[in-house]
């Protein structure tokens, strides 16, 4: 079946395409991408209209915990993968730390079939840097990448080891495997539970100095450079990384970065009332950091936004700031924080932002996603970015929804979300704009 | 004039003029405390629960003497002996009490907000006795009423803190209540245990103790824990003890009329010398003496009660 989306504003970032026009999907692939009204639809297509809307290609998010297995309560790959779709989000890298972690064939194979079966996104599993995540033996990376991994991680452990570290670089390098390392000096970081600075000494909080991130993310960008091997700095959250990595790729040290949107938005400020929906890992810092992340994700030093959707119950949030598990719930706020706080500010003009949320992320991974190219998947995130929004986490898909934005207003509406030219998430308000198509089809 | 609030949670959210509406009404209750039947009705009826999730022994026997000066009952609840051994969450334990109409739950726990956190749940006053490195309301309330009953006048007075400030609850409400009152304050430590950043409360943020005595009116000398002695902040207690210890020579810089403050438990002979706190210049035990006074205040007020003292009789 064909389907036409008609009139809106197609952004395709990868060809820097930026026009309005029409935009044909056919057999689940782009077809082409043409000027309004110079191709007639045929009978049977299926016709959204899109006039007034921004049409891209499907987020890719680099950055979210499924929690399956193990954390079923807190999320599972059948509602992750939804509350993505909500979120505009058709491609995602699922984190290893579930329990028990994906170190092994079996579990990226239990992944994959899980989300082949109950997923609606695409997903692609991270696996484990080392058996365990326990930073003392290697994976198995070979067999990993031939089952489908692009990129290992210990996610929320370190490879605190800068022998091991090297190793896997080495190793995971000859693979042309991506290595993400959660970047904390745990010395350092201690039992810090926020940033280290004025907010938290007032507060009573054990702070995390912002040398707990720096120190090990200049020691990884150090033996990337050494070693040759990419690198990917996980949830930038302070100025000195920011400065650290653009120093490194001014060097042509082949380092890659994300942020996450709490860091675009926020600033330390927000623990004043010792909310646990802002407890997370690394701290919000402060203002003058997020000016550095915001200045860094325009100039190019860090290359994408990823959510680092971290979904917490209720058990593990309404308790004692201290106690309470590090996260946020955070893939169907994403798009909607990143066009407020970089777009509609001026930072960024909206085809460039996308490109953060599309293409850098899809190149970073190496998948063939985050394009409008003819021949491309047709997975594609219709949204208004304009509309203004009430953020209500009563109302998130997600099972969980720890997040410091409930009740906040926001730019951008996702309004429909496709994954290989199948509509998997619409909001209401899109029904009128549907037409034709095959009787039955859709959602 | 009652006090319009549910909780006392800390001296950072307290005005001065509420500040001194309780230590003006703990000087009616100090009164009771002389007498030979120590005992007036204000809380009778109302129940007290003493909801400790940290060891205590003074401030539980302070709070627990304050209520019942006031005729209030008053419960016993410690955490060795809680279903908090059993898994219930925090949240669970203190609706189950409140459910027995509770009146007021004085509550300490190891973690900094987790006070604040219960008092926004439940509908029962809650009264911060401690939370983590946070605030400790009352000992500054009665840190200010010591100092206010032989200094009269907080403007112009120069008040100096010594020792872990990072780590204390006990600094944190004395500096933002003695802000409040006009003092001037002074936090001295080493540089691991006095962040510079401590000067965005307005305090004068000082590493070098003759300097930060030099002066003062009030001395008020934080007990160094013996979990930070490992070696990890400062080297030992006997270099702690060299270039803070407050001692009789040391005291020679600061006014003839000093006061010597020590909230307890001390180190004798780390951060204070036994002869500096058995000397003229010590406040130490009428601290503890204002402490059921300032806390029967606290509890008065916050049932209600006007701040007069018809109720006294």
């Amino acid at each position: 079946m064909r389907t036409l989306i008609k009139n809106g504003r197609i952004l395709d970032p990868a060809s820097g395409h930026d026009a309005v026009g029409d935009l044909w999907l056919d057999a689940g692939r782009v077809q082409a991408i043409t000027p309004p009204g110079a191709k007639r639809p045929e009978p049977g297509d299926e016709i959204f209209e899109a006039q007034g809307l921004a049409v891209a290609p499907g987020l890719v998010d680099l950055h979210v915990h499924l929690r399956e297995p193990g954390e079923e309560y807190k999320e599972t790959i059948a509602s992750g993968t939804r509350a993505a779709a909500a979120g505009g989000i058709t491609s995602l890298a699922c984190m290893p730390n579930t329990d028990p972690p994906v170190d092994n064939l079996a579990m990226v194979d239990l992944i994959f079939s899980k989300a082949r079966q109950q997923g609606v996104v695409n997903v692609y599993p991270v696996a484990c840097i080392t058996k365990g995540r326990r930073g003392e033996e290697l994976a198995e990376m070979g067999e990993l990448q031939a089952a489908g991994v692009k990129a290992v991680s210990d996610d929320g452990n370190p490879v605190s080891s800068p022998m091991l570290m090297r190793s896997a670089l080495q190793y995971a390098g000859m693979l042309d495997l991506l290595v993400i390392n959660h970047a904390e000096e745990r010395s350092l970081s201690g039992k810090g539970v926020a940033h280290g600075g004025f907010t938290a000494a007032k507060l009573g909080l054990s702070g995390v100095p912002r040398s707990a991130l720096e120190v090990m993310i200049s020691r990884d960008v150090i033996l990337a450079e050494e070693t040759g091997s990419r690198i990917h700095i996980p949830h930038v959250s302070t100025a000195g990384a920011v400065r650290i990595i653009r120093e490194a790729k001014q060097r042509g040290v082949r380092v890659t970065a994300e942020t996450a949107p709490h860091y675009l938005v926020l600033t330390d400020e927000c623990l004043a009332d010792y909310n646990s929906n802002v407890r997370v890992n690394p701290p919000i810092a402060e203002a003058s950091d997020r000016e550095a992340l915001l200045a860094g994700l325009a100039d190019g030093t860090l290359d994408a936004v990823a959510t680092d959707h971290a979904p917490h119950s209720r058990r593990e949030k309404d308790m004692e700031f201290v106690l309470a598990a590090p996260g946020i719930s955070g893939l169907e706020t994403s798009l909607s924080l990143v066009l407020t706080a970089v777009t509609a500010t001026g930072r960024l003009s909206l085809l460039e932002t996308l490109r953060r949320l599309t293409s850098n992320p899809a190149r970073i991974l190496k998948v063939p996603k985050g394009t409008l190219a003819a021949g491309a998947d047709a997975d594609v995130v219709i949204f208004d970015a304009e509309g203004e929004r009430e953020i209500r986490a009563a109302e998130f898909v997600s099972q969980s929804n720890n997040t410091p934005f409930d009740g906040r207003r926001v730019k951008g509406r996702v309004l429909a979300t496709l994954v290989a030219g199948r509509v998997i998430h619409a909001d209401p308000a899109f029904a009128v704009r549907r037409s034709g198509g095959l009787p039955a089809g859709g959602v | 004039m009652p006090l319009q609030r549910k909780d006392l949670l800390g001296l950072e959210g307290l005005s001065g003029e509420e500040i001194q509406l309780i230590l003006d009404t703990a000087r009616s209750f100090k009164e009771v405390g002389q007498r030979p039947i120590k005992k007036v009705p204000a809380l009778r009826g109302k129940t007290v629960v003493n909801l400790f999730f940290e060891p205590s022994t003074r401030t539980r026997t302070s709070f627990e003497l304050a209520a019942k000066r006031l005729s209030a009952d008053v419960v016993n609840f410690t955490a060795s002996s809680s279903s908090l051994q059993k898994g219930e969450c925090l949240l669970d334990t203190v609706r189950n009490i409140e459910a027995m109409n509770v009146h007021t739950i004085i509550m300490r726990h190891a973690c900094s907000g987790a006070v604040n956190f219960v008092a926004e749940h439940i509908h029962a006053s809650v009264v911060n006795a401690g939370d983590g490195t946070h605030e400790h309301p009352t000992q500054g309330l009665l840190d200010l009423y010591t100092i206010r009953e032989c200094k009269h006048d907080f403007s112009g007075l120069v008040v100096t803190l010594v020792g872990d400030i990072l780590h204390s609850r006990v600094a944190r409400s004395n500096v933002h209540g003695l802000r409040k009152l006009g003092a001037t304050v002074r936090v001295v430590g080493p540089a691991t245990l006095v962040p510079r950043c401590f000067e965005r409360l307005g305090v004068e943020v000082h590493h070098r103790l003759e300097e930060a005595i030099t002066g003062a009116d009030v001395i008020n000398i934080l007990r160094i824990q013996l979990e930070r002695q490992d070696g990890k902040y400062f080297p030992s207690s006997r270099e702690y003890a060299n270039l803070y210890g407050i001692n009789a020579r040391r005291l020679g810089l600061a006014k003839p009329d000093v006061l010597i403050m020590h909230p307890g438990p001390m180190n004798r002979g780390i951060e204070i010398s036994p002869r500096v706190a058995d000397g003229p210049n010590s406040v130490i035990l009428d601290q503890v003496t204002n402490g059921v006074a300032v806390r029967m205040a606290v509890l008065y007020l916050l049932s209600g009660g006007e701040g007069a003292d018809e109720n006294l009789d």
